[in-house]
């Protein structure tokens, strides 16, 4: 077993989900991490100036977003079930909403179909307000059960 | 247009969306190419994108990130204003996985604008493998025009500098 599926293992049982994102060079360097927040799973992307998309508005760039959304949605699968390999992107449609601000970004998964090989999952995002998204994501994952 | 004014237009716009961007500038991405048909955007490999420690390939948000600002620069290579724009909306086909510390490269083509919309197609790839597409994504953006119609649609490659 990987390294990062030993760590997600052990996050399932302590509920300490920073753990295993920080050994993501990528997701350590955007500032994205996972953790339990009012008993759900979130995953939350660190405000850091060189997220910023357009300097003029200002705004974080798309691609920051899309990266939250989709690591979101496998944080949530990941967490949510043994699975021999890491979970892979099939595809992502993402939706933005509104313009993100130069602050910290929050996201939430709902697995909408978990079947044998695929998962269905939306994902949302918001800053201050909740009732105010900043963009969605349908995402498509293909898993691989342990048997 | 000649080579020399090619190469003028390419160093500005590597200015303007490779380096004045803070994320673009970050990630490393460089405006490599333009013609008719497109833009021609490279992510050089680096450690800091990795996605799994296990095997090295970059992480799919890095690939997404390279692809977002493509099909913008695709949009602004294809309007002749530089109007304000604004990702509607981006979907993105994982078609196989990338190959270790290699550099990604996406072409991106603005295929239709209309008044308010801007339609994009793009495909990413390693350099030396161009036809062995790693990624594809569609995406819409909204123009924000002054005033309504000022539809001025004139690729980069045919405007004079």
């Amino acid at each position: 077993m990987s390294r990062i599926l030993e760590l997600v293992a052990r996050a399932r049982q302590t509920g300490d989900y920073a753990e295993f994102t920080r050994e993501v060079p990528y997701a350590r360097w955007l500032g994205i991490s996972a953790l339990s927040r009012d008993g759900e799973i979130v995953g939350r992307l660190e405000f850091r100036e060189h997220l910023i998309g357009n300097p003029v508005i200002p705004a974080l760039h798309g691609g920051t977003i899309g990266a939250l959304l989709e690591s979101t949605a496998i944080f949530r699968v990941l967490l949510d079930q043994e699975t021999s390999l890491l979970p892979k992107t099939i595809n992502l449609t993402v939706a933005f909403l509104r313009s993100a601000r130069p602050a910290d970004v929050w996201a939430h998964a709902t697995i909408t179909k978990q079947g044998r090989r695929v998962a269905s999952v939306r994902v949302e995002a918001w800053q201050e307000d909740r009732a105010r998204p900043i963009a969605t994501a349908s995402v498509h994952l293909l898993i691989k059960p342990l048997e | 247009m000649t080579p020399e004014e090619k190469a003028a237009v390419l160093a500005r716009f590597d200015q303007a969306f490779a380096q004045a961007v803070p994320h673009n500038a970050a990630l490393g991405i460089r405006f490599a190419d333009f013609d008719g048909a497109g833009v021609l955007i490279d992510l050089p490999y680096a450690a800091h994108l990795v996605g799994n420690p296990d095997t090295g390939v970059l992480h799919g948000g890095a690939v997404t990130a390279l692809l977002d600002a493509s099909c913008g620069a695709a949009v602004f290579a294809r309007i002749a204003a530089p109007l304000p724009i604004a990702t509607l909306d981006l979907r993105i086909d994982y078609l196989r996985p990338g190959e270790p510390k290699r550099d990604v490269r996406c072409r991106a083509e603005c295929y239709k604008v209309t008044e308010n919309v801007a339609f994009v197609r793009a495909v990413a790839f390693h350099p030396h493998a161009p036809e062995d597409l790693i990624a594809s994504a569609a995406g819409t953006f909204i123009l924000f025009r002054k005033g309504g119609k000022s539809a001025i649609v004139e690729p980069l490659a045919e405007r004079p500098s």
